[in-house]
């Protein structure tokens, strides 16, 4: 067993969305190394509970990688240091003992603050009703292997609908561009014959969303791929200018 | 038309016409930079004079720098307005923030490079452009066939430091630019492909490189060997 390790957490709090907000500091003591980034922050917040304190508000959920709740910038990038890990997912022994870690919200116009490390991501369910779907009648289910789909379609659409829409491509973003997250979303629809009917509208209105939630533009800087925990590749923005081009002009 | 307003109202549009825009100055520098090799040609500046007569003279050129002249200014306003837009798109910024560790340093700084382009393209157009077109006060010499003399011009301004060192700065600028912006005006245009892409890369790594070495050389050779 390796020893447990002692932090210095510097942690954003923010009592409301109008308010100021500053960092304070906290030591945590005898963490082991196998803690996840969470259970370590839950064991902070037992503490300050106790103490009669504010406890630290932080999103989560799943805490296995899937839901794309949990949120959190920590030492100067979305999910922490580890490689296409959810924060959820990272555990302490990527943390030298004795480090301070900085922890910090999503930072985006279109992410506003909520409270502490909480933002309001509601941004990307307005860009999914505006064209994330596809309308089918709801009935007795059809036959999955009815429509054939070419092999590399269906790996493409599958890689694409590994996001989880935890928003980590826009925390990352120097413009807080929305692109990978609308591009996969366009992407794993595109990709599929059932996608096919909706799929001009979709790509044009997506996109003319994402712009009305004031997230930035691309710059293909591949910020957002290097950081997104599911791995969504830079070829899914290439495919969303193509579907959003061709959709503009024809 | 309605199609279009939105379309270049987009930020997609606009990085659309940014790719367009940068496309084509990188390939009119490639005309350039092949033009103005005449200068090494050691005839005294001959040849150089008469393709600079050429290139001011000729009624298609005429009207393609029309189109590079809307072409810059185009890419230079479009930059500025996604500056701003991108800018106001994280009002908070971080305290503690590790872009290194995710993106290359020419990608989060085409604004600044492309200013440096900037103040680097006024001093040569001042320098050449505007004394040969509009007569900014150099009296040209007549070389022996008759063309105004603006080689004896390039080696006169390539003669001092401030030259040198200007353009030396204005083509490290160019070679960062499109280290990031070759590669990306392709990805804007959507234009990715598994078996391409990695080729489009090289390509681009090879033009970014090649290009800038080649317009440096020429104030070098003049200011050191001639
Ligand atoms: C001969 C000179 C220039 C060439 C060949 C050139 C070329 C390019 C290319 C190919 C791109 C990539 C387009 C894309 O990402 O789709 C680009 C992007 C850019 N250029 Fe230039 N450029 C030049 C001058 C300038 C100047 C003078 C500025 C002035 C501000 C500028 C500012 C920018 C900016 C800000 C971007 C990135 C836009 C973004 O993605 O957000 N460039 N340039
Ligand atoms: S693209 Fe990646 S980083 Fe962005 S929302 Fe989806 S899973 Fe998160
Ligand atoms: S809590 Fe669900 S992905 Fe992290």
């Amino acid at each position: 067993m390796e020893k447990e390790r002692n932090y210095t957490l510097k942690i954003w709090r923010q009592p409301n969305a109008q308010s100021k907000g500053e960092f304070k500091t906290y030591e945590v003591k005898n963490i082991s190394t196998g803690t996840s980034f969470l259970e370590m922050l839950d064991i902070l917040n037992e503490e300050l509970t106790l103490k009669g304190e504010d406890p630290v508000y932080f999103d989560h959920d799943c805490r296995e990688g899937i839901c794309g709740m949990c949120s959190l910038f920590i030492n100067g990038r979305p999910h922490g240091p580890d490689e296409e890990v959810t924060v959820c997912q990272m555990h302490m022994r990527m943390f030298e003992d004795g480090s301070t870690i900085t922890i910090e919200p999503w930072r985006a116009r279109a992410f506003p603050v909520i409270k502490d490390l909480v933002v309001d991501r509601s941004a990307f369910d307005r860009i999914i009703q505006a064209g994330g779907f596809i309308s089918v009648n709801t009935g007795v289910t059809t036959d999955a292997n009815a429509i054939l789909i070419s092999k590399e379609n269906a790996d493409l659409a599958m890689d694409a609908a590994a996001c989880i829409g935890c928003g980590a491509c826009v925390a990352a973003c120097k413009n807080a561009s929305a692109m990978l997250f609308v591009s996969a979303k366009v992407s794993q629809l595109a990709l599929l014959p059932q996608g096919q009917s909706e799929r001009k509208r979709r790509a044009l209105a997506m996109v003319e969303q994402m712009d009305k939630e004031g997230f930035g533009a691309c710059t293909n800087t591949g910020a957002c791929s290097a950081e997104c925990p599911k791995g969504i590749d830079l070829s899914n923005i290439a495919r969303l200018n193509r579907e959003y081009f061709t959709a503009s002009v024809s | 038309m309605g199609w279009f307003t939105k379309l270049i109202n987009s930020s997609l549009g606009r990085k659309l016409l940014m790719s367009l825009t940068g496309l084509f100055l990188i390939t009119f520098l490639v005309i350039h930079l092949i033009g103005n090799t005449a200068i090494f040609k050691g005839d005294d500046g001959l040849a150089f004079n008469a393709y600079a007569k050429f290139m001011s003279t000729n009624p298609l050129i005429h009207t393609v720098s029309y189109l590079l002249y809307a072409g810059i200014i185009l890419h230079v306003i479009i930059a500025i307005t996604l500056y701003f837009r991108n800018k106001s798109s994280r009002p908070v910024g971080y305290d503690k923030l590790n872009a290194r560790a995710n993106s290359s340093w020419e990608s989060r700084n085409m604004t600044l490079l492309g200013l440096l382009i900037l103040a680097f393209l006024f001093i040569h157009l001042k320098d050449f452009w505007w004394q040969y077109k509009y007569h900014g006060g150099y009296e040209f010499q007549i070389d022996a066939d008759g063309n105004r003399d603006i080689y004896a011009l390039v080696i006169e301004q390539f003669k001092t430091p401030f030259a040198l060192v200007s353009y030396l700065i204005g083509l490290i600028a160019l070679f960062f630019h499109l280290k990031h912006g070759f590669w990306s005006a392709f990805q804007t245009l959507g234009l990715d492909h598994k078996k391409y892409t990695p080729l489009i890369k090289a390509l681009g790594l090879l033009y970014a490189i090649l290009v800038p070495l080649g317009f440096a050389s020429m104030p070098v050779y003049v200011y050191f060997f001639k």
